[in-house]
């Protein structure tokens, strides 16, 4: 009950909350209950700004044709600005040409395609694929589903109590059967920052290629794809301020030339002949079939923005609201927080005392309190602790510490119902 | 809207804290498991059955407040029925939570289980609470599982 009650944290200085807030119309718009919305389930899918909507407005009402074959004025204004946003992706992730970033439909596109792309080139029987515990079923799936085609294994690197991976661990399973690793940037169950440089020098010291996972990293932390060195990245749209129906998938170019296409059909080719058929060049060979043109060019606004408000100042406000809420929540009787790494992002997981979290979820949307509850796709993360689910805060910039106070204060009228 | 306020009275808060009938019968004629994938609630069902009623029932699992609370109200409504009457219990339950049956205007033997038909305003807790209502079926069949997926989803309209 008695919670201490901690200054509410001053608003960080190079980060006007409120201003940024009125960019998104939906904090406005919506009112669960008659309550104002405070939005903490960004890490499902995050809410996207009015310049964004407007890109896309403004693309099926000016610019929108087929790309790539049209020679009239809409098919050349819709090729420019889909590539455009390439750029703009490329930017984004400082990658060294937009040669290296393929649109996907989202980021399990994206891992499925390395997983038959370059699985398929060059994992054979008996070989070794490395992933680690905290990985989304997203980053599971495809390379199981790739082993059993295949006679491969899967090696899993353990996590500890805290949800942090055991490098140690992750180091002996390198055998000269390791032929890939992927892993997470970012845990969206529980929040741990992977070490990845870290992870990607150990990788490459052993010879093997490495993808990560970006889809609960680039919305919170500054990506330098150059800079971490990775063979490949992938991330998500709908996390990022954009829509939903697209993802990105960067690959360094030396693999993606010599990958195997993931989809056939239209755009991927250069000529067709029923004898053989000649691939187009990268990325355009693994881009089959008319794209998410309107997604991608609000994708490329949405990178925009973010990096207009700077991803420095997004993390510093952030992981000040993830103190904030940690500190208030675990003050709770019978609260168990998990996910205690030293490194998160903002993400909160917890179980309340015995109260199961779908009730918690749902009595939290009452006063107005959108969280996600449930194993959020990481059952084996949810094996591992013994439990069946967590509530999971996850925080946007545009979140704000009366928001996570609103959380709190709604935590405390469950108890009371439950007790 | 929904209001979950109305779902989580205090009947249900009361069945949670203590339910009925809670643990394994020693010598079961019928058993059944139950479980939810997506969220995880779990249960196991275990009856005696004597003479085509129901002598005895008992549930045990980990599960959400809504099938705890549902599950200790069935086993205390269908405890010394005739099973013919458990049975058609369960379909007037799944009628109300899937919204086929309003139990403030169609006749029906729901009695105190009305205060789950809240739940059916609440589509993402219809499986919670209908959950061990289809166990129970699943345990009159022999069938040993239940689960709230698939093609034996009660709530899945497709099989109905
Ligand atoms: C770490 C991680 N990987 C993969 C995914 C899958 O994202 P999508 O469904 O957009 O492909 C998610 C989203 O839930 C995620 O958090």
């Amino acid at each position: 009950m008695n919670a201490p009650v901690l200054s509410p944290g001053k608003p960080t200085a190079s980060l006007d909350v409120e201003r940024l807030r009125a960019d998104f119309p939906i904090l406005a718009n919506v009112h669960p209950h008659g309550k104002p919305l405070a939005y903490l389930d960004n890490g499902a899918s995050s809410q996207m700004p009015q310049r964004v909507i407007d890109r896309l407005v403004r693309y099926q009402t000016h610019e929108h044709a087929n790309i790539h074959r049209g020679v009239h004025t809409l098919s050349e204004r819709a090729t420019a600005a889909y590539e455009e946003a390439r750029h703009r992706v490329q930017g984004f992730l400082n990658a060294l040409s937009d040669r290296e970033i393929v649109f996907t439909s989202n980021v399990t596109d994206a891992i499925n395609l390395v997983a038959h792309g370059f699985g398929r080139a060059f994992i054979g029987e008996g070989d070794e694929i490395i992933i680690t515990h905290l990985e989304h079923h997203a980053n599971i799936v495809p390379w199981q589903m790739l082993c059993e085609e295949k006679g491969a294994k899967l090696r899993v690197v353990p996590i500890d109590d805290t949800g942090t991976v055991l490098m140690d661990e992750y180091e002996k399973l390198f055998t000269p059967r390791t032929k890939f690793v992927s892993v997470t940037h970012v845990s969206n169950a529980l929040g741990t920052v992977n070490p990845v440089d870290e992870m990607v020098r150990i990788s490459h010291a052993h010879g093997v290629p490495i993808m990560i996972d970006g889809a609960q990293a680039v919305q919170h932390m500054p990506v330098d794809v150059q800079a971490l060195d990775c063979d490949f990245y992938a991330f998500t749209g709908h996390k990022l301020y954009g829509p939903t129906g697209i993802g990105v998938l960067y690959g360094k170019a030396e693999w993606l030339e010599r990958m195997k296409p993931f989809r056939g059909g239209g755009d991927m080719i250069l000529s067709v002949t029923f004898e053989k058929t000649t691939y187009n060049v990268i990325p355009f060979k693994f881009e089959a079939g008319t794209p998410p043109i309107a997604q991608a060019i609000a994708l490329g606004e949405a990178a925009e923005y973010v990096r207009g408000i700077g991803l420095e100042a997004i993390a510093a406000h952030e992981q000040a609201l993830l103190a904030y809420a940690t500190e208030r929540v675990a003050a709770l009787p019978g609260v168990r927080i998990y996910g205690t790494a030293r490194h998160k992002a903002a993400v909160l997981s917890f179980y309340l005392g015995e109260v199961h979290p779908h009730d918690v979820g749902t009595l939290l949307n009452e006063d107005g309190v959108a969280v996600r509850t449930g194993h959020h796709c990481a059952q084996p993360v949810m094996q591992r602790f013994r439990i069946p689910g967590t509530v999971r805060a996850s925080f946007a910039f545009y979140n704000t510490f009366e928001e996570a106070d609103a959380l709190v204060d709604s935590l405390r009228r469950i108890q009371k119902l439950f007790a | 809207m929904a209001d979950s306020k109305q779902l989580y009275q205090e009947v249900i808060l009361d069945h949670n804290r203590k339910p009925r009938n809670y643990g394994a019968l020693g010598a079961p004629t019928h058993r059944a498991e139950g479980l939810n994938p997506l969220c995880g609630d779990h249960i196991w069902l275990s009856l005696r059955v004597d003479a085509d009623r129901v002598a005895e029932i008992a549930f045990e699992g980990e599960s959400c407040a809504i099938c705890k609370a549902s599950a200790s109200m069935m086993t205390a409504n269908v405890k010394g029925r005739p099973v013919a009457e458990a049975q058609a219990l369960i379909e007037e339950f799944r009628g109300m939570v899937t919204g086929a049956l309003d139990p403030a205007t169609q006749p029906n033997h729901l009695g105190r289980l009305a205060v789950f038909a809240g739940v059916k305003d609440l589509p993402s807790r219809v499986k919670c609470a209908v959950l061990p209502w289809h166990t129970l079926h699943a345990a009159f069949r022999q069938q040993g599982t239940a689960s709230t997926e698939g093609d034996q989803d009660p709530a899945d309209p497709a099989t109905h």
